[in-house]
């Protein structure tokens, strides 16, 4: 039977703040255990939540990013269970009037073995605030657990997807969109390490072509994409040969083992989750008015669709061209600079998306860590432009750049790659060429097409590679054929 | 809707509050009673009606993102049962 997987991700980002969602004690990563744990922190009765305006500021901020509906009245609630780095016995959170309703965000999936790039539009849900729980240290005492309630009530913006997505590819591209987007709006300083983003993906199997759900299980807790795309393949997989076994699927929270490559369900709780939400009495209705949004509105940077938008009027790229480059501001920030620089725009886009990511991704360095500055990739680009260097050299010459060996000009230089444009000094080479190889010019004459081939990567040797293969070919044609 | 005992005692264990036999039968009958108000007043129209969040028709206000808590952990940790290196200690969790 033909499988389709259907996949929906939630996934908490920590929001850029200098304090709490509710009170103010400081949010610094880091720092000693309950240092940071205030008495909201650490819930002493009587204690009351004050809600941080740059928290709702954030939420907004993305609300706008994703073109969704942002809630005019949006409630509080309270999420009730017991753990012990949850000293109020509940989580504040939103349910039934979340802050942002539904929007959308397009994702690029890349090519892969068996298919082309494409683009595609998820659906967001809605994405509610909320604040996080303290953590636990376990081992540190015998037969006990120390708990830090350093990041208990750190903000958090929990955004859930429709379950659009149909591959761990596309789940990984919605999520890295996500990351970005988070970024480039300043609203999460993405830190997957430190936990500042973490994904929850459920994942569900059914026969292709069925439009019924199958059973999902959701997997919790992930903060590498690497990690992500293993975790679906394998639960994916998992799911598939059990219903193919005849088994069935029961609902259930899993966790992904990243040193075996195996989800494995945790102990199914005794009682099923019942969080008894309500409205939590000591906060008020969030109330978001036209002006919070327009004043909000006004402190974004540019949005990676409008700057997708104007890629493609101002340059002539192609959509896909155009969406790969605002994948994250930095990206697009080097691209612009390229352009800036007086580099051709087609050419600079099939650079920073070619060679240059792959050098980076190669290295694992980050577009600020590049030991290329824009303003050296367009001169570059300038010196394939102007005929100085072929397609070929200028790969060497990005090399030595990359590796720090100086300039564009004294680099072309000192390796010998200028190219050979003049007329003359071609037709002499390819004279010699052809007295050499008369085989293959009688092969030619004879109707044999890839002689020709053969004769200009003759001449192409005989200049080490530095003539301009477009004028040999011309050249080469017209001796041939004239 | 009618309860029965296994809810109260679902309801008290979700609560973690403790009730015997005798508490839950008479913590039956006054749920029960609240349950049957409800019902009630269910039989209201309220076709149009905001539900009510809070009982003050008050909107939230909103603080600037400034830090003002200082460390207080040693005044805080002087009244807990337990502590270790800054930690607050409970009986071992594990999920």
């Amino acid at each position: 039977m033909q499988w389709e997987v259907v996949i929906g991700l939630e996934t908490h980002t920590q929001l850029k703040t200098n304090t709490k969602i509710f009170s103010g004690a400081s949010t610094t990563y880091g720092a000693e255990p309950n240092t940071q744990a205030c008495e909201v922190s650490i819930a002493l009765p009587g204690v009351l939540p004050v809600l941080n305006k740059q928290a709702v500021e954030c939420a907004i901020k993305f609300g706008l990013a994703i073109e969704a509906e942002i809630a005019p009245r949006s409630v509080f609630a309270r999420k009730n269970y017991f753990y012990p780095d949850l000293p109020k016995g509940y989580q504040i959170s939103q349910y039934e009037l979340p802050v942002v309703g539904k929007g959308k965000l397009t994702i690029q999936v890349p090519a892969s073995k068996n298919t082309e790039a494409y683009e595609k539009t998820i659906n967001i849900t809605r994405a509610h605030l909320e604040e996080d729980a303290g953590k636990s240290v376990h081992g540190a005492v015998e037969g006990m657990s120390g708990i830090d309630l350093n990041r208990a009530g750190t903000p958090l913006l929990e955004i859930v997807t429709e379950p659009d997505m149909r591959s761990a590819a596309e789940a990984v591209a919605y999520a890295k969109k996500l990351h970005e987007l988070v970024q480039w709006i300043g609203i999460c300083d993405g830190n997957m390490q430190e936990g500042s983003f973490r994904c929850d993906v459920n994942v569900s199997v059914r026969p292709k072509g069925s439009d019924k759900l199958g059973t999902r299980r959701e997997i919790k807790n992930l903060n590498s994409f690497k990690f992500m795309q293993q975790a679906i393949e394998y639960e994916t997989q998992w799911q598939i040969e059990t219903l193919e076994d005849g088994g069935k699927i029961q609902q259930a929270t899993v966790l992904f083992n990243p040193d075996t490559g195996e989800t494995r369900a945790m102990r199914s709780k005794e009682e099923a989750n019942d969080y008894r939400y309500f409205p939590d009495p000591d906060l008020l209705p969030l109330v978001i008015r036209e002006e919070d949004k327009a004043r909000v509105s006004a402190l974004l940077p540019e949005l990676p669709q409008a700057l997708q938008t104007r890629f493609i009027t101002d340059y002539q790229l192609s959509s896909y061209d155009a969406s790969t480059l605002t994948s994250s501001k930095a990206l697009a920030d080097y691209f612009v600079a390229t352009v800036n620089a007086g580099a051709d725009a087609k050419q600079a886009a099939n650079w920073v998306m070619g060679a240059f990511s792959a050098k980076l991704n190669a290295e694992d360095k980050l577009i600020s860590e590049s030991p290329l500055s824009a303003v050296q990739l367009a001169q570059l680009l300038k010196r394939i432009a102007d005929n100085t260097i072929s397609n070929n050299a200028a790969k060497q010459v990005f090399e030595a750049l990359w590796a720090g060996e100086g300039e564009v000009d004294a680099i072309i230089e000192a390796k010998g790659l200028k190219q050979v444009s003049d007329t003359g000094a071609i037709e002499a080479i390819i004279n010699e060429v052809l007295a050499q190889n008369q085989a293959m010019v009688e092969e030619f004459k004879a109707g044999k097409e890839k002689a020709f081939n053969a004769l200009v990567g003759q001449c192409m040797k005989a200049s080490k590679g530095k003539a301009n293969p477009a004028q040999v070919n011309d050249l080469l044609k017209k001796k041939l054929l004239g | 809707m009618a309860l029965t005992t296994e809810d109260i005692k679902r309801i008290a264990y979700l609560a973690r509050i403790e009730i015997n036999e005798q508490e839950a039968a008479s913590t039956l009958t006054k749920l029960s009673g609240i349950l049957g108000l409800i019902e009630q007043m269910q039989a209201v129209d309220t076709t149009g009606i905001v539900p009510m969040s809070h009982s003050q028709e008050l909107e939230q206000r909103l603080r600037e993102d400034v830090v003002t808590q200082i460390n207080q952990r040693e005044t805080f940790q002087a009244i807990a049962p337990l502590t270790d290196s800054g930690l607050y200690l409970v009986p071992k969790v594990i999920e």
